[in-house]
């Protein structure tokens, strides 16, 4: 298979997560609470998403994939596009918009604080994915920028350990994943640089080629 | 044996619902039907059998404490609970809620009385009891609420069976804790038994009820059959389910939330829109059923008949 058939079969894939809460709406299986079920189930694929993203790169160094460099920037978008349902859900299905309730729980409640924070650093994000932008920016500049989803990430593990009641597991297993992902990171750092950088591509230095960004 | 009816009074010979659902109209007039339909009531829906899952219970009595907002549909109020018994998703209780055995069912009552301390079944527990409907909106903690037709009695009725002495401050209540049977119990989220408690002020009041059924029918497992407490103006987790053992005692018990989180949950639990739970805001709910978000109401809508048990009490301190 092409890496552009593989492409459209994990596109595909992605969608299953919204496909399958579409379904249920349809068939009115949403629980008795649809709203509460709706934002859990895009929020659990919103942190599912970032670590997936986050996860390439030390996959491909790790199994020498290099073709997986090219799968990034799609988790990421998807990523995204599942904070913004979530924040939808939020805004539009639970709170209609009634700003003064909102903004009580953005600033007063911790979790939301902390969750919002997860979403506006995916914005720059989102905005900077295209080539034009990574050229505009040049491969240094983008990567720094692009070191906000560990950030996201963080922000998404605080939130979802403040909004619990009192089953940590769940954000348990999401913060020690984050932890080695972000271990891993700091290893190949450091093993790249014994390696030296002087034979290191922009793609080792996790700037996506023009081939990783192609079809 | 059954629930015994009344076979000579039809439900369509009794006052209309609405007239005993609204206190104004109630206080207003009719004041001899109603009179002739409470003597009545009270020899309709009396207590006469083991309680097995799913038996109707007719011809109930009325009760001008009910809402008349509308109830939440049966399959949203027994497919939507916090059972943790049973674990933590919503629908855990709906799901394994079934391999509770709840017959035999037996309360252990205890503690500062002046009758002796007895384990008594549940048959003789609810006999002298006349069963009544009681609607009532239902606050959870997190932040959502319901309206559910709640069928029981008034918790004071029992207490006073036990006559309690002036040293019983508190009721103390726990939950079945058997692990075999209630999964929840294997796992650790909270310390089991499950305990609650209430002022004895709070127990005594009339719209503190014990709840055996819902719908006219008898509780289900994953409700907290076959006897569970409902106390309206507070938080959900206050109404204690499969109810194993109520005591007397002195000082202010600890119950399961306060317990598991103390700077979080604390005694009174009562629903307040003013003082924030630390993590989220108590200001407005998600009535189920319901697409708009409402603002909380002051004790759940119940601050006029339950205001003064806490007169000049700081309830941002005793949250
Ligand atoms: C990077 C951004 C975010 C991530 C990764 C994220 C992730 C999550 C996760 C994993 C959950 C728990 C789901 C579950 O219980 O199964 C959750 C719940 C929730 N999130 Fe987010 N979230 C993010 C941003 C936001 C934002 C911006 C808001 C609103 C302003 C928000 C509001 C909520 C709410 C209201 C809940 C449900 C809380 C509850 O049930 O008590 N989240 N989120």
């Amino acid at each position: 298979m092409s890496v552009r058939r593989v492409k459209l079969c994990v596109f595909a894939a992605c969608l299953i997560p919204l496909g399958l809460l579409v379904w249920r709406a349809v068939m009115g299986d949403l629980t008795a609470n649809p709203i509460e079920y709706i934002t859990h189930r895009t929020g659990d694929w919103t942190l599912r998403f970032l670590l997936l993203t986050l996860a390439v790169t030390p996959l491909r160094k790790l199994m020498g994939w290099s073709q997986l460099a090219s799968f990034r920037r799609m988790l990421g978008l998807f990523a995204f596009f599942y904070a913004t349902l979530h924040f939808s859900t939020y805004l539009v299905l639970d709170f209609f918009f009634d700003f003064e309730l909102i903004l009580d729980d953005v600033i007063e409640r911790r979790y939301v604080t902390a969750g919002f924070f997860g979403f506006v650093s995916l914005v720059p994000l989102a905005a900077t994915s295209t080539k034009a932008m990574i050229r505009r920016l040049g491969g240094e500049r983008w990567r720094s920028l692009h070191r906000l989803a560990y950030v996201a990430a963080v922000a998404g593990v605080v939130h979802y350990f403040w909004l619990v009641k009192i089953d940590v597991l769940p954000p348990l297993t999401y913060a020690v994943i984050l932890a080695v992902l972000l271990g891993s990171r700091v290893w190949f750092r450091y093993t790249n640089h014994r390696v030296g950088r002087a034979s290191a591509t922009g793609r080792d230095r996790g700037v996506p080629t023009d081939a990783d960004l192609a079809g | 044996m059954l629930i015994r009816q009344a076979p000579d009074i039809r439900s369509s010979e009794i006052t209309p619902e609405r007239l005993y659902r609204n206190r104004r109209q109630f206080i207003q007039g009719a004041s001899g039907v109603v009179a002739g339909a409470l003597v009545g009531g009270a020899m309709l829906g009396r207590y006469g059998g083991l309680l097995r899952a799913q038996e109707s219970i007719d011809n109930l009595k009325q009760s001008p404490l009910s809402t008349d907002e509308e109830p939440n549909s049966y399959e949203d109020i027994t497919t939507y609970n916090n059972f943790y018994e049973f674990g933590l998703d919503k629908g855990d209780p709906a799901r394994y809620s079934h391999e509770m055995s709840i017959d035999p069912w037996s309360v252990r009552v205890e503690g500062e009385m002046n009758k002796p301390a007895a384990d008594v079944a549940l048959d003789d527990l609810l006999r002298p009891h006349t069963l009544e409907e009681r609607i009532y909106r239902l606050r959870c903690v997190e932040a959502w609420s319901m309206v559910v037709p709640w069928v029981g009695f008034p918790l004071g009725d029992l207490i006073k069976r036990f006559e309690p002495t002036s040293k019983a401050k508190f009721v103390k209540f726990e939950t079945l804790h058997r692990p075999s049977e209630m999964r929840g119990q294997r796992g650790r989220s909270l310390e089991w038994p499950y305990v609650e408690g209430l002022r004895m002020d709070e127990a005594m009041h009339p719209l503190a009820i014990l709840a055996v059924g819902m719908y006219g029918k008898t509780l289900l497992n994953q409700q907290g059959a076959p006897l569970r407490l409902v106390v309206p103006w507070k938080y959900g987790f206050k109404s204690i389910k499969s109810i194993v053992k109520m005591e007397f005692v002195e000082e202010q018990p600890r119950n399961s939330w306060n317990v598991a989180i103390p700077n979080e949950y604390g005694f009174y639990s009562n629903v307040n829109p003013e003082v924030d739970h630390p993590r989220w805001s108590q200001a407005s709910e998600r009535r189920i059923g319901s697409f708009f978000r409402m603002r909380t109401a002051m004790f759940n809508g119940y601050a006029d008949q339950v205001a003064g048990l806490y007169d000049g009490m700081d309830l941002a301190q005793n949250y």
